[in-house]
């Protein structure tokens, strides 16, 4: 066990480490278990393994490179401590400026969707119609199928891009809403008592 | 106390209760986002601070507000004002509680990705396509520029003239064929148009092929042929008769 050979044995998926680091510094999006080990040609069960060594190495505070799981998939980003120049080297487009009206949509579009149009405005009570082609533009949500019945409306689900932005791994990393219960429950005896008070 | 003439002070807006009547109405303030609780709040205050309870202005009052509020539930709930008018009270209740509370709860979920939004604002990552390959350029074989030049002369030559001749024809009258053919008809029993008009153009032919059907349809003559482009033999009226049984006999024979 004392061998000096041991000091300069590598681990054997330091080369396979290697090649992941490849793969993920020239793709443009994350890149799943699958994708990466048909790309390596490996095993899945190695490449997660070998994953473990890469994001051991590029972590908060020891690069200026961060491997996270997003949307997904496993990709680059920045490191936090990168961000501010980051910024002064690039804009962020997609996220800039979101209103009230379009976050409510997009949180519509990600709890509930893939739902249409008709749908974003029964719960918001406006049209979506700018609000969706807003998001859309944005490159947040996209195009996913039609409603069933015959000339359906189109149907939106958020893009990959969204859960990249927001950093989630996916939709269901979303928190669950806190139950408001509560609230539904004083909406409601306050209607019924309107409601009593002009039946008497 | 004039009703239009509260001073309001809202998150929404700032101002004359009139000012916000109009703004309202000309759809450049979302209705949705006005707090109508803080103007009945407003118009109480006001009516606090007077002695004499000014029973005009309430009603007055009464029927702005009533009708901000319709417009309001008008406003987040647009095509199902009829279908929620069919329910019993108790059943709409319910229904709007249930539609409030989803709403409520994808409100907080729009907070929820705002803050978000706030705290991952630190994450950089490359969003477009990687160069994956340097674009390859094609060098091109060593040319030779006075063979480019040769060949742009070529391309630089005027290109030859259309001829428009035959857009100004000038057609002969018909009538000068009419009396031709009748002139030679007084003089003879019979003609071949070939032989009249041989020697004639291409357009005078048929100007003077236009006087013989013309000349046929006023049974002044009879035109006979043989066969297809057998010549045109014309002969006056009414001698056709005895020259026909003499004819038919040559075709017979020429057919043969």
């Amino acid at each position: 066990m004392d061998s000096p050979l041991r000091l300069i044995a590598t681990n054997p998926l330091d080369q396979l480490a290697r090649t992941l680091e490849a793969l993920l510094v020239v793709a443009s999006a994350p890149l799943s278990v699958e994708e990466l080990a048909e790309a390596a040609d490996d095993h899945p069960e190695r490449v997660e393994a070998a994953l473990g060594l890469v994001r051991e190495r590029y972590t908060e505070g020891r690069s200026g490179i961060v491997l996270e799981h997003v949307a997904g998939g496993w990709a680059f980003r920045s490191s936090r401590d990168a961000a501010e120049a980051c910024a002064r080297l690039f804009e962020k487009p997609a996220q800039r400026n979101l209103s009230q009206a379009a976050l409510e949509t997009l949180a519509i579009v990600a709890y509930l969707g893939p739902c249409s149009r008709p749908d974003i405005a029964r719960i918001r009570g406006v049209a979506a119609d700018s609000a969706v082609a807003n998001l859309q533009e944005r490159g947040l949500i996209a195009e996913a199928g039609r409603d069933d019945a015959a000339g359906g409306a189109i149907r939106y689900r958020t893009s990959p891009l969204f859960e990249r932005i927001f950093g989630l791994e996916s939709l269901s990393a979303l928190p669950r809403l806190d139950d408001v219960g509560a609230d539904a429950e004083q909406i409601r005896e306050r209607l019924h008592e309107v409601a009593e008070k002009r039946t008497a | 106390m004039i009703v239009r003439e509260l001073e309001l002070d809202l998150d929404a807006f700032e101002g004359p209760f009139d000012l916000l009547l109009t703004l309202i109405l000309k759809d450049e303030l979302d209705l949705r986002e006005l707090d109508v609780a803080g103007i009945v709040l407003a118009f109480l205050e006001r009516l606090a601070e007077r002695e004499s309870l000014d029973l005009e202005a309430c009603g007055e009052f009464l029927v702005l507000i009533s009708a901000l509020l319709e417009l309001k539930a008008r406003g987040l709930f647009p095509e199902e004002a009829a279908e929620l008018a069919e329910l019993e009270p108790e059943a709409a209740a319910e229904e709007l509680a249930r539609r409030l509370a989803e709403y409520r709860r994808m409100k907080d979920a729009a907070a929820w990705l705002r803050e978000r939004l706030e705290s991952e604002g630190g994450r950089f990552f490359r969003l477009g396509p990687a160069p994956l390959a340097p674009k390859v350029e094609v060098p091109l074989a060593p040319q030779d520029p006075e063979r480019l030049a040769q060949v742009i002369r070529l391309l630089a030559v005027e290109p030859p003239q259309v001829s428009l001749a035959h857009m100004a024809l000038r057609f002969p009258p018909v009538t000068q064929f009419l009396e031709r053919f009748r002139a030679v008809l007084r003089r003879r029993s019979r003609f071949d148009f070939d032989q009249e008009v041989g020697q004639l153009s291409r357009v005078e032919q048929a100007v003077a092929f236009l006087a013989l059907l013309d000349l046929r349809r006023t049974g002044e003559i009879t035109i006979e042929q043989s066969a297809p482009f057998a010549p045109i033999r014309i002969s006056r009226s009414g001698q056709e008769s005895t020259e026909r049984d003499e004819r038919t006999g040559e075709w017979t024979v020429r057919s043969a």
